[in-house]
């Protein structure tokens, strides 16, 4: 063979730290995607529920649009950061946090409908359209539960399907069927759904 | 994210050929990837096993009982609704493995760079 032939390059060597840096990195990205099974807080859920159940029960006898809309943003003051406190408590119990990578992927899907929903909400209201309010509210939070259920368990998209069905049933109901309406969806919904999640992935 | 696959092209080379005081069980891929994902879940399911690791039933039910001979997991099985079900859960045991396991190659880490 010719002496002053080029040498082969030796075959690259992978150090043993970046090695073991991969092993952890791989253990760390696995965890993280294991816990989006349950992230979503089971119990939670079903407390929301019921706090809606009993809004429901409370709106149906108000004597004006403003009390039932006062009483259902009551129920939101409470539920909504209720709905994140659940959920970060559940995120700690499994070693992650609502800002991993599937926390914020989550968040970034759900948040956009609802903060579209809210924004909605204030156009309907100035505009005198109080009758779509309802249909509104439950199609686009079944539209945020169903998009940030793609990075959860196959339970949550499922859940903001029948919410975006109930949404579009109930744009052919007469607008006395408001509080039947959230009952069922806010409350029903997130109990039943709840109780699932709850059972099938550790509360 | 690397597929955890024993054939994916991405993974990390192992590591047993100079370090003998690893964990044989779980220092290999698929292995490693269940107890991680069990680490962090009260139990789960075969089926949620195989949606989140992307492996084939056979490749899945291979390792898994290995953990289990290992006594790393523990197994469940039960009809639930007419159907099969198969749960997985980490043992003491199988948790102590992954802490001993991140101890050491946090070791690896700290020892090559002060060499």
């Amino acid at each position: 063979m010719h002496s002053g032939q080029p040498r082969r390059p030796e075959p690259s060597v992978i150090p043993i730290n970046s090695q073991a840096e991969a092993n952890l990195r791989f253990i760390r990205q696995t965890m993280e995607r294991a816990a989006s099974f349950t992230a979503v807080p089971g119990w939670g859920l079903v407390w929301m529920g019921l706090s809606a159940l009993a809004a429901a029960g409370v709106s149906a006898f108000q004597p004006s649009g403003a009390h039932w809309l006062g009483v259902w943003l009551i129920e939101a003051a409470f539920a909504v950061p209720y709905g994140f406190w659940a959920m970060h408590r559940k995120a700690r119990k499994l070693s992650t946090s609502l800002w991993s990578t599937n926390g914020r992927k989550f968040l970034l899907s759900f948040l956009p409908p609802v903060v579209a929903g809210a924004c909605l909400s204030v156009a309907l209201i100035r505009g005198r359209y109080d009758d779509l309010l309802v249909p509104c509210w439950l199609l686009l939070y079944g539209a945020g539960v169903t998009a940030a259920g793609s990075h959860s368990v196959s339970t949550v998209p499922i859940m903001g399907g029948a919410f975006m069905l109930m949404g579009a049933l109930a744009f052919f109901t007469p607008m006395g069927w408001s509080s039947v309406w959230m009952g069922l969806g806010f409350g029903v919904l997130h109990v039943v759904f709840g109780v699932l999640i709850a059972r099938q992935h550790g509360g | 994210m690397n597929h955890p696959s024993e054939h994916s092209a991405n993974r990390p080379r192992a590591l047993s050929g100079g370090v003998p005081d690893l964990d044989k069980v779980i220092h290999e891929r698929v292995r490693l990837a269940i107890v991680s994902a069990l680490a962090v879940n009260d139990k789960l399911s075969f089926n949620q096993l195989k949606d989140l690791l992307q492996v084939t039933d056979g490749n899945l039910s291979v390792h898994a009982r290995k953990l289990e001979e290992g006594g790393y997991v523990s197994c469940d099985k039960f009809i639930q609704d007419r159907h099969p079900r198969t749960e997985y859960q980490l043992t003491e045991k199988g948790r102590e493995a992954l802490n001993r396991y991140l101890g050491h190659m946090e070791a690896l880490i700290r020892a090559m760079r002060e060499s």
